[in-house]
């Protein structure tokens, strides 16, 4: 049940659309739509909450950078 | 006291040496940009407040400096097609599957907000930025340095906003990377 699950996850959106949107909601609002997608697929995708803790980190260690 | 102000200005020179070079690429420009700088931050000491640290104050006004020799520099905008090449040699593509998920799991990096303790971190931070392409480097600095919004930056350069989140996107990648290859190899170090 849980792969089919996340299977479907996976054909809404990748974790490459993933990566690209996580990204961009950095520079400028995402939709609804996209967030909720992004939601979903991190809610079934360890791979991408790791990715997501990595972008947040390196957000971060640019606003150290800067100061 | 002038001469103390301007001896905590000083100290500051050579990060803001550091960004003007990434942003403007022409280390004799950066240093007339980073000069005039100090010197527009001397002549306003009365409107420093304090409120922000002196960095901060100085990074706005260099922010400013920055984006004047910018246009001074370029009456042709940045072309979208070079933007693309230098796109194209980061070809991140590699990472993902055919069905666009991971190669490779990402690593866990651990505790990483160590390292945001460590000047040697942030040594790391300047030899990874100093890798991006020169106009990817500028724009992601507009954007993470000198906190341009999407809007100005596109309309300073001539470019759409999908090549701009693209450009950011390659940028970070990049910086994620290089500090993953660098600094947090195999999990090791925090």
């Amino acid at each position: 049940m849980k792969n089919h699950f996340k299977q479907a996850i996976g054909h809404l959106v990748s974790c490459q659309d993933v990566s690209r949107l996580l990204s961009q909601a950095q520079d400028a609002p995402i939709t609804p739509f996209q967030r909720v997608k992004v939601g979903w697929h991190l809610a079934v995708c360890r791979m991408c909450r790791t990715f997501e803790k990595q972008m947040r980190f390196v957000q971060e260690a640019m606003r150290r950078y800067r100061e | 006291m002038a001469a103390d102000f301007l001896r905590e200005l000083e100290v500051q020179r050579g990060y803001l040496l550091r960004v003007a070079r990434l942003q403007l690429r022409d280390t004799a420009l950066a240093e007339d940009v980073v000069q005039d700088t100090l010197m527009a931050a001397l002549s306003a000491q009365a409107g420093f407040t304090g409120k922000s640290s002196v960095k901060t104050w100085l990074t706005g006004i260099l922010k400013h400096k920055i984006v004047d020799a910018i246009r001074r520099k370029q009456r042709e905008p940045v072309a979208a097609s070079s933007l693309d090449d230098e796109a194209d040699l980061e070809d991140f593509e590699g990472l993902f599957k055919e069905n666009g998920s991971w190669q490779a799991p990402p690593a866990e990096w651990g505790d990483p907000e160590q390292a945001l303790n460590r000047r040697q971190f942030f040594d790391m931070m300047d030899f990874c930025l100093e890798k991006l392409p020169p106009n990817t480097a500028r724009v992601f600095m507009m954007r993470e340095v000198m906190e341009l919004e999407s809007d100005e930056i596109c309309k300073e350069l001539a470019i759409t906003a999908n090549n701009l989140w693209v450009i950011l996107y390659r940028a970070r990648m990049s910086l994620r990377e290089c500090l993953e290859l660098n600094w947090f190899a195999g999990g090791k170090r925090a």
